[in-house]
């Protein structure tokens, strides 16, 4: 069994948006039958912590700095190619 | 629809058809509304508008009114709350994804939040609107109480 995954929600604050794009995520990814770790934090802080994750789902910009992978996770909130991005979530999960 | 939002919505906080021209106004109008009502302190306002500038929180959703989820640290907020506003005519608002891009806003959700585990469902409602087409059409010709009731349930 490969090891478990850990993905690193991000927004402004770390509290608002990526909570809610971290419940969809959790809520879509256990109808695919994957789970992972889930981390928040502020947008800010990422470059700090991208170390410890697989990669990053952000509603907001990343600093270039950041080598991980960084999903975009607007759809999420905004409901628009939610689908898609979904998919890119369950590729990066299934590495 | 899950949760419903007039459930979490104080109808004090809610502003119809305002007549604000800027981000700025209307956010000021409902931070006023979430102070009053004793949910955020008088650093509140200033944090958000502050906020809005370099973390802009406009949501692209293909209309011509789009929404915005203003909102700022926990150390401004007393205790969890939403207010709402819809717009007369939409203002403007940058790209939460894309701060570069602007984009024309008909309906502001105010969020103070404080604890990212107690206000998941608080989050869901708001998600839930914004994720509605029809829904958001009937809080745009809202104009009482009553409206908002029977849209938001």
């Amino acid at each position: 069994m490969s090891r478990q995954k850990t993905i690193l929600f991000a927004c402004g604050t770390g509290i608002a948006t990526s909570t809610a794009v971290n419940v969809a995520v959790t809520e879509e990814m256990k109808k695919r039958g994957l789970t992972f770790n889930a981390q928040q934090a502020k947008a800010t802080e990422v470059p700090g912590l991208a170390d410890n994750v697989d990669f990053i789902v952000a509603t907001t910009p990343i600093s270039a700095s950041v080598t991980k992978p960084v999903i975009k996770g607007l759809a999420f909130l905004t409901g628009i190619g939610k689908d898609k991005i979904l998919d890119e979530i369950e590729a990066q999960l299934r590495k | 629809m899950p949760d419903g939002l007039m459930q979490l919505l104080d109808p004090e906080a809610i502003v119809l058809g305002s007549d604000a021209s800027t981000n700025e106004e209307i956010i000021r109008i409902l931070a006023g509304r979430l102070e009053m009502l004793g949910y955020v302190k008088s650093s509140y306002a200033d944090a958000v508008v502050r906020r809005e500038l370099t973390i802009p929180t406009g949501l692209p959703l293909e209309r011509p009114d789009n929404v915005a989820v203003p909102h700022t640290d926990p150390e401004h907020v007393l205790k969890p709350g939403i207010a709402m506003g819809t717009l007369k005519q939409p203002v403007t608002f940058a790209n939460m994804e894309d701060p570069d891009e602007m984009l024309p806003v008909g309906f502001v959700f105010l969020l103070a939040i404080n604890d990212k585990d107690k206000q998941i469902e608080a989050l869901q409602a708001v998600m839930a609107i914004i994720q509605n087409p029809q829904a958001l059409d009937g809080l745009r010709s809202a104009r009482t109480l009553e409206d908002v009731r029977a849209v938001l349930g």
